[in-house]
């Protein structure tokens, strides 16, 4: 099962922006890792489309959650590194706890017994 | 958020760098997903595919992040940035577009800026809706002056206004020591700047009281005669001015802006000072200005006065019989004459700006069919459908912005322009033409008419775009039924413009016929190498018949030795003038049972009739035995014999006053035909003509008619009349032409003959290019076939009749529609027409023939080009062709 980060509708709101900031959270990545390792992690299970990938970074890049540098990669390639900044960390941990709390209230209404 | 902006802002200074280092992560991130599915087995070529498809439209990907850090506004600019490119690289179209544009729209403004000036603006004066014009009513005159007697009967006896005040035309000789010069005045009763509710901004009003007979002479500046004369020096108030060989004390200055139009000239204002005409209840040359009671409407003012009136009618049966009383707002009676050739002007200028908007809008249409496919490949590079709808709009409302811009610039330069025209004589009783301009007013009218323009302009051919599907319009050729539609769009269009052509080359027709009759109407004498001037002789010096004829004599005997002058005539009053200066007359020896017996009275010379070259149908002439003392005699107009002598030869009867008083029988010693006394427009009514030297006249004019040239005799004319006497007032000094062609309606005739006939001109155009580019544009579309027809045998006149059926179904829709028009027009606008034609019929069907016949040539010489094309089709190529 594949679900494609496209369009804002396939995932929780603001779901795409706080994988992005918890990839970054274990290191500085560019943009095709970040996607990659989100794809991997998830066992191909969430595929982020480039096409949202890259507006969302902006967006980040404009909060000033994340910062971006150009560096060189292992293959000896220049590429956009982002890494999480102090704001940006904040932000997971806002993030993350809305998550939780809609979660678990969604697991509440769905664990309600049926009445027949 | 504070931060986002400023980081945006520095995105957007260093957008280059930006778009750069997003191309350079896009392909980094391909080249990894190639790398990655290469890794995974796959051939490079399948992999760099497969990578560009997961990738998608990489333009559209840019753009999206681009959107996250851009300012909304900016793809504003790009669009704005390829409509420029788009009209640079097909610059005939756009400066077309732009010009059409720009003429309809910067005439309409410029009409509408006399029409707010003249119409829209109150006059000068707290609660102008409560000030009225009051004047007598005759069956014969539908707006005449009011007797001094009448007029304090009526201030006396009505309910209905708060204040009634009279004033009246007057000039004087205002004396430069030797000199003198002939000033416009006015007379007024002392309460009448206060009934207009005007404050002198210097000095004090009349006082109640200062008209009454004996008291001092005071007199009130208006502001121009303060600035142009005095200097606009505060100490001018106190001084005295000599008027007429009177001393006046000056005792204030009127606002600037509160000129009474009908009197724009007048420079002095004084007291009315009971004289002669004062005394009789039918010596009416006072006009009323009264101010409406609180919540007393016009109608019933109306009603009071003429309760009033009738009152006195049968109080006075000798002086009042038939003498009603009329009401009407002031401002109404300021308007005038210009009221319906402004709206018909204004009807014209609306009239050519659609037919500009329609033009250009079906240019537009057609501009998108060629476009259908630009559109659909920027389609599939990426562009969402909403992006090229914007891209059409900013298109369209460019071209109109661009026309309005242009627009205002005509306008600009037009209104002054259009003012200058007016002569300066006329322009004095305009004082709205001051107003006339950019201003708030015009500013908004403007913006409204060019939202309109951009509003058509722009969505017109998106509504197209967002009609027909992208995809079918790739397919070559594609001629689909939306085509189609879009297509028959354009024809209506040109229907449309075809109608409107025929509504304003008619007006055009009609005004050029009208104007035509109207130059061309019998004066009943010789107008050409005539000049004339009036005459002010200072009263002081003048004053027995016996001063007056020595001065009279000397004036024709000096002009008469000038080198070049055939002969000089004297008369109390020009011809083409007014039905004015009337007499009431009774036929002896004839029942009278009190109808009016209007007719011109003229004091002349006896050469003044030779001088006019005036045709003589019966008896003679004036001559000098005229002027000795003994019975009277008169020369009558033609008009007069057939009016009240018809079946008899007026020769040798007799005519009298009402009173049929000895002194006022005069003899009729000669029949002229008829010289056209009164204004052009208006109807020649009985005259009779006495002789000048019986009476003493101060004021009157010469006519000198020459060998030669007319224009270079007139300095002469006025040197040798101020070498008889300095102190003799002269002025209007001009040639007959010159003093027709500056009459009023003369010049407002020409004024919308030209106008009219201009924007009828351009419609024409228009309407004709339009036509053949729908035509020519069909033929392109159907170059295949009409090469399979030829092809397969059709005969050439079948192809010319193929393609010039539709253009004649057009032509002849338009017309009729354009008829139809016009004959609504004339129904529904009778009024106001008959306003603005003289002596022509708003359906008049020669004119309407002519316009016809000059649509269809055009219209047929316009179709005829691209059938013909049509038929020169080589087969075989048109068949290839596509």
């Amino acid at each position: 099962m594949y679900i494609f980060m496209s369009k804002k509708s396939d995932l929780l709101p603001g779901t795409l922006d706080m994988l992005i900031l918890k990839t970054l959270a274990r290191g500085p990545l560019h943009g095709y890792g970040i996607a990659h390792s989100i794809k991997r992690i998830s066992d191909d299970v969430l595929t982020v489309e480039e096409g949202s990938l890259y507006p969302a970074l902006q967006r980040l890049l404009l909060a000033e959650w994340v910062k971006a540098e150009w560096k060189m990669t292992d293959t000896n390639r220049r590429a956009r590194f982002y890494t999480l900044t102090k704001a940006g960390k904040k932000r997971l941990g806002l993030e993350i706890s809305q998550f939780e709390q809609m979660i678990t209230a969604i697991s509440r209404v769905l664990a309600a017994p049926e009445e027949v | 958020m504070p931060v986002t902006l400023i980081r945006k802002l520095a995105l957007l200074v260093y957008r280059n760098r930006y778009r750069n280092e997003m191309d350079e992560e896009m392909a980094f991130h391909r080249e990894q997903v190639e790398r990655e599915l290469r890794d995974k087995g796959i051939s490079e070529e399948n992999a760099r595919y497969a990578a560009a498809c997961q990738f998608g439209n990489e333009t559209l990907l840019r753009e999206q992040s681009e959107q996250i850090v851009a300012f909304p506004v900016e793809t504003v600019f790009q669009d704005l940035h390829f409509a420029f490119r788009q009209l640079r690289r097909n610059p005939g179209f756009a400066l077309a577009a732009v010009l059409i544009l720009a003429l309809g729209f910067g005439m309409s403004v410029t009409i509408f800026g006399f029409f707010d000036a003249a119409l829209l603006r109150p006059i000068p004066y707290p609660h102008p809706d409560r000030l009225v014009a009051v004047h007598e009513v005759t069956s014969q005159l539908p707006s005449s002056g009011i007797s001094r007697l009448d007029y304090d009967d009526w201030k006396r006896r009505n309910t209905t206004l708060s204040s009634l005040d009279v004033w009246s035309y007057s000039s004087h000789l205002l004396r430069h020591g030797e000199t003198s010069e002939r000033v416009s005045t006015a007379l007024a009763s002392s309460g009448f700047f206060r009934t207009l509710g005007v404050q002198p901004i210097l000095g004090r009003n009349f006082l109640p009281g200062e008209d009454l007979p004996g008291s001092a002479n005071v007199v009130i500046l208006t502001y121009a005669t303060w600035q142009k004369r005095f200097a606009g020096r505060a100490d001018a108030v106190g001084q005295s001015v000599n008027l007429g060989d009177e001393n006046y004390t000056i005792i204030g200055i009127l606002p600037e802006d509160s000129v009474f139009a009908p009197r724009g000239n007048g420079e002095f204002w004084m007291p009315l000072r009971g004289d002669e005409c004062e005394k009789y209840r039918e010596c009416r040359d006072l006009l009323g200005v009264g101010r409406l009671r609180d919540g007393v409407t016009i109608t019933q003012a109306q009603a009071d006065l003429k309760r009033v009136a009738s009152q006195l009618e049968s109080q006075y049966p000798e002086s009042n019989r038939g003498q009603s009383a009329g009401v009407q707002l002031l401002s109404e009676s300021f308007v005038g004459d210009y009221r319906s050739i402004l709206l018909t002007l204004l009807g014209g200028a609306g009239l050519l700006l659609l037919i500009a908007c329609i033009n250009v809008a079906s240019l537009l249409l057609v501009r998108s069919e060629s476009r259908r496919r630009e559109m659909a490949v920027r389609g599939a590079l990426g562009a969402t459908r909403l992006r090229l709808v914007r891209q059409l709009v900013t298109e369209g409302a460019l071209l109109a912005v661009a026309g309005c811009v242009l627009g205002i610039g005509i306008t600009a330069g037009a209104m002054p322009l259009l003012v200058k025209q007016v002569p300066t004589q006329m322009a004095g009783g305009m004082p709205f033409l001051h107003k006339v301009g950019l201003n708030a007013h015009t500013a908004l009218f403007a913006s409204a008419v060019a939202l309109l323009a951009v509003l058509l302009l722009s969505f017109l051919p998106a509504l197209r775009l967002v009609s027909v599907n992208l995809r079918d319009e790739l397919s070559a050729g594609g001629r689909s039924v939306a085509g189609r539609l879009w297509q028959r769009m354009g024809t209506n269009l040109v229907v449309l413009e075809l109608m409107v052509a025929v509504i304003l080359l008619a007006g055009a027709g009609l005004l050029v016929k009208s104007f035509y009759r109207l130059l061309h109407v019998d004066t009943g004498f010789d107008t050409s190498h005539l000049v004339t001037a009036m005459i002010q002789a200072p009263g002081g010096r003048y004053t027995t018949n016996q001063q007056t004829m020595v001065l009279y004599h000397e004036i024709e005997e000096r002009l008469s030795a000038l080198p070049g002058v055939v002969s000089v005539g004297l008369t109390s009053d020009l011809p083409i003038q007014c039905n004015c200066n009337t007499d009431r007359i009774r036929i002896p020896g004839r029942t009278y049972s009190g109808e009016h017996n209007e007719i011109v009275a003229r004091a002349v010379s006896p050469a003044y009739m030779a001088t006019l070259k005036t045709t003589l149908l019966r008896g003679r002439m004036i001559t000098e035995a005229d002027n000795l003392p003994g019975p009277m005699t008169v020369v009558i107009n033609e008009s007069l014999a057939k009016k009240y002598f018809p079946a008899e030869d007026p020769i040798g009867k007799k005519i009298g006053d009402l009173d049929l008083s000895a002194d006022s029988i005069r003899e009729v010693v000669g029949v002229i035909s008829d010289v056209h006394e009164s204004s052009l427009e208006e109807a020649v009514w009985p005259a009779e003509y006495s002789s000048i030297h019986r009476t003493v006249n101060m004021g009157f004019d010469v006519a000198v008619r020459t060998a030669g040239e007319e224009e270079a005799i007139l300095p002469e004319v006025v040197h040798t009349l101020h070498q008889i006497d300095p102190s003799l007032g002269v002025f209007h000094e001009m040639t007959m032409q010159d003093w027709i062609a500056t009459k009023p309606t003369v010049v407002l005739h020409r004024a919308s003959a030209w106008l009219i006939g201009g924007f009828a001109a351009m419609s024409l155009v228009l309407s004709i290019v339009g036509l053949y580019g729908v035509i020519a544009y069909a033929v392109s579309q159907r170059t295949r076939e009409i090469g399979v027809r030829i092809a397969l045998g059709a005969t050439l006149g079948s192809v010319y009749a193929l393609v010039m059926k539709q253009a004649i179904v057009l032509t002849a829709t338009g017309l009729l529609l354009g008829l139809l028009c016009v004959g609504a027009a004339s129904l529904l606008l009778r009024k106001l027409l008959s306003g603005v034609l003289f002596s022509v019929d708003a359906w008049d069907i020669p004119t309407l023939f002519v316009v016809m016949v000059v649509l269809g040539v055009a219209a047929f010489l316009a179709s005829f080009l691209p059938a013909h094309r049509a038929a020169s089709v080589n087969p075989t190529e048109a068949l290839r062709s596509e």
